[in-house]
């Protein structure tokens, strides 16, 4: 995990995403106990009830559930909910920026029509 | 149950000076604050008030309705570490420790022990011998160790190098998870306590400027950068606390909401800033003169 103490992202939101990306890269695998508040606010030196929060986001959107007495752990079909709420927000996170980006440059739809694809050619050779 | 700290009105004059003008603060249980001010400001001067080192002129500090001054039994509840040297210099470190002990409710030996190994704090030597950085180290081994409900840090990492301060910081967070209470931590590294406090005072032209929780404070930095001309557009009327140039180039930080309704031009961007740069604009006076 790693946190970015200058990013102007709030440091919850960032707690959350490492967490999430940790599940989602198998680094905390379904149904195993993730590190709790404490652990996670000394190794990084964040309050912990930031940290807190940032679980507690994670835990609305059922990634993680508490186990009372035991702590934190990962849902059950934590990954494919993680995959799903990704797939939804691509158009937002990626594809708006894409197109504005293009404009900018006056780029025309076909030439980044044609960029994805070789792009997506490149990925399968690799 | 623990009570809150509650700061009322307090005022403090030295002579025809005045230090601190009608604070008002609460020092909530189990929370982690952060005191920041320039030199100067009147940070260690508020401390001696709520640890009633020193008398104030107006105003009251008081703990569950019962006022702190030459109260024995709430103010050993309180821990202060300064940078004031109030053991007998020539009193050796273990003394201390035992000394503090009976002073308040007791310490925790066993941290006591294992910081000062830690930290590699001769136990034997004398206080007077010690380096400044040995004396914050004897005195934070202190803060965390001995039993009280709220603990108050003025400059706590004073001549500690990055490694010490980094043990300091693991020891604060240990302690404060295994036994939750109140910190109150001054300190100029904001960078380095910025994760760590949940609530920002700002102390400034002694008064409290800002009381805002650290999440809500650096949610209403802004930075605007762009052509000069949409930058001054976007920003009139806003409350800009200071301003970079590079050319035609600007940035305009502000502090406080932003205008929704204002059409943002696709020439300027808009990011955040960091706790640091946040206090500096704040409290650079100069900069705010030239704006008014």
């Amino acid at each position: 995990m790693q946190f970015d103490f200058n990013s102007t992202e709030p440091l919850y939101l960032q707690v959350a995403e490492q967490i999430e990306e940790a599940i989602f890269t198998n680094s905390f695998e379904e149904g195993t106990q993730v590190p709790s508040t404490t652990e996670i606010s000394k190794q990084f030196h964040i309050n912990p009830a930031t940290v807190l929060k940032g679980m507690n986001i994670l835990v609305t959107h059922h990634f993680l559930e508490k186990r009372r007495g035991l702590g934190m752990f990962v849902a059950a079909g934590a990954y494919a909910r993680i995959r799903e709420k990704r797939q939804s927000e691509f158009y937002d996170d990626y594809v708006v920026n894409l197109v504005k980006e293009a404009q900018k440059l006056s780029l025309s739809k076909t030439a980044i029509l044609e960029m994805i694809k070789r792009g997506f050619e490149n990925g399968q050779t690799n | 149950m623990v009570k809150p700290i509650k700061i009322t009105h307090v005022s403090k004059t030295f002579g025809k000076q005045q230090v601190l003008d009608d604070i008002n603060l609460t020092i909530e249980p189990e929370t982690i604050y952060g005191l920041l001010g320039r030199n100067g400001a009147g940070k260690s001067t508020l401390f001696n008030i709520i640890t009633n080192r020193l008398p104030l002129t107006r105003g009251e500090v008081t703990i569950g309705g019962q006022s702190v001054t030459n109260n024995d039994a709430v103010l050993n509840r309180i821990y202060l570490m300064s940078e004031a040297n109030l053991y007998p210099s020539r009193m050796r470190v273990e003394d201390i420790f035992k000394l503090t002990k009976q002073l308040y409710q007791g310490m925790d030996e066993k941290l006591t022990q294992s910081l000062t190994q830690q930290f590699g704090l001769n136990s034997h030597a004398r206080f007077n011998k010690l380096s400044t950085g040995s004396r914050s180290i004897m005195k934070l081994i202190i803060a965390l160790a001995v039993d009280v409900d709220y603990v108050i840090l003025d400059e706590p990492t004073l001549g500690l190098d990055a490694n010490h301060r980094r043990m300091f910081y693991d020891a604060l967070l240990d302690s404060y998870a295994k036994r939750p209470r109140s910190f109150v931590i001054s300190t100029h590294l904001i960078e380095e306590v910025s994760q760590l406090i949940e609530r920002v005072w700002v102390l400034q032209d002694h008064r409290i400027m800002i009381d805002e929780t650290t999440e809500e404070m650096l949610n209403k930095g802004y930075a605007i950068t762009g052509p000069i001309n949409d930058v001054s557009t976007y920003t009139a009327g806003l409350n800009v606390i200071g301003h970079e140039e590079l050319g035609h180039l600007v940035v305009h930080y502000v502090y406080g909401d932003l205008d929704n309704d204002r059409p943002i031009p696709d020439t300027i961007s808009i990011s955040h800033i960091d706790l640091q740069r946040l206090f500096i604009y704040l409290t650079n006076q100069e900069v705010a003169k030239v704006e008014n």
